[in-house]
């Protein structure tokens, strides 16, 4: 089964991912790609103590995930990727030889330098640009915090200034 | 009602009675205090915070300032992998003395609330007891 979701969200595993996508998708394991939390133990510990005992999580630099991306969509259950940033999304769509169809903006909070795009979204120029070259690569790039939201596309949604 | 969020000055905001944060999703932690002082008057003593639009790192920084300037040493969450736990976790690495009480509801608080004369490690471990055993099922 590929990977229901590539996501990047600041929180990481939270209760948005592991309740808000986890039950409705039927989550079997999640792929947590930061190359900082990879080099951590006590930060995976962190981690793997937020999932639920019927979920698995992994976790990989970004380099590790693109080599194993095929391997992952064959796995039999359903699962997660994960990372923090736009950049490190952006990196691994490059690496990805096309494996990566679609991209979920799932939370971008507040921070200065980054302007409202929606609720759940703030954005620095960089950052709109980052999320601009991984559509470029033929990936349909869209916000959506939980599964009952309406997906926002990325023309939208960097032409949102309302913050809902 | 006590809240806080990333632009207060949580000085202003936290009366010296505060003995614990409530910290959760959307409007939980206000919401199940003002339960608390709905039936006790006693929810002067917690100060509520929210996730909302908030990054890990601003809600680890608010919750760090919150309990700095509440002096409390306790902190209950609602969720065990709700991104405020994530960031108690983290944060309390560097505050030995700090408990967490992650998965909590209204029993849990309501028995915390009540028994302001022990110490902290007492009544939580006190309160997570009642609060758990504060759920049952009828008419299965």
């Amino acid at each position: 089964m590929p990977i229901a979701l590539f996501r990047i969200d600041d929180r990481l595993i939270h209760g948005q991912v592991v309740v808000g996508w986890g039950q409705p998708l039927g989550l079997g394991f999640i792929v947590l790609v930061d190359d900082e939390v990879a080099s951590s133990e006590w930060e995976q510990e962190l981690y793997r103590m937020g999932v639920p005992p019927e979920m698995s999580v992994q976790f990989s630099t970004v380099n590790e995930a693109a080599a194993h991306l095929a391997e992952l969509q064959k796995r039999p259950e359903a699962g997660i990727l994960l990372v923090g940033d736009i950049g490190t999304m952006g990196r691994l769509v490059k690496q990805a030889d096309g494996r990566i169809r679609a991209v979920n903006v799932g939370g971008v909070h507040h921070s200065p330098g980054r302007v409202q795009r929606l609720r759940f979204v703030f954005l620095t120029p960089a950052e709109e640009q980052g999320l601009r070259d991984i559509a470029a690569q033929g990936v349909d790039v869209s916000a959506q915090d939980v599964p009952s939201a309406r997906p926002v596309p990325l023309g939208e949604l960097l032409a949102s200034t309302t913050g809902t | 009602m006590n809240t806080v969020t990333d632009t207060d000055t949580a000085t202003d905001v936290a009366p010296a009675t505060v003995r614990a944060i409530v910290a959760g999703h959307g409007s939980f932690a206000s919401g199940i205090i003002s339960a608390v002082e709905q039936i006790t008057g006693k929810g002067a003593s917690f100060l509520a915070m929210s996730n909302t639009g908030l990054c890990l790192d601003d809600i680890q920084h608010t919750l760090a300032r919150a309990l700095d300037d509440s002096g409390a040493h306790v902190i209950f969450t609602d969720l065990p992998a709700g991104s405020c736990t994530m960031a108690v976790r983290r944060m309390i690495r560097a505050r030995p003395g700090v408990l967490l009480v992650t998965g909590i509801n209204l029993s849990t608080l309501l028995d915390f609330a009540m028994q302001d004369s022990v110490e902290p490690v007492v009544a939580v471990n006190a309160a997570l007891e009642r609060g758990r055993a504060s759920m049952a099922i009828y008419g299965a």
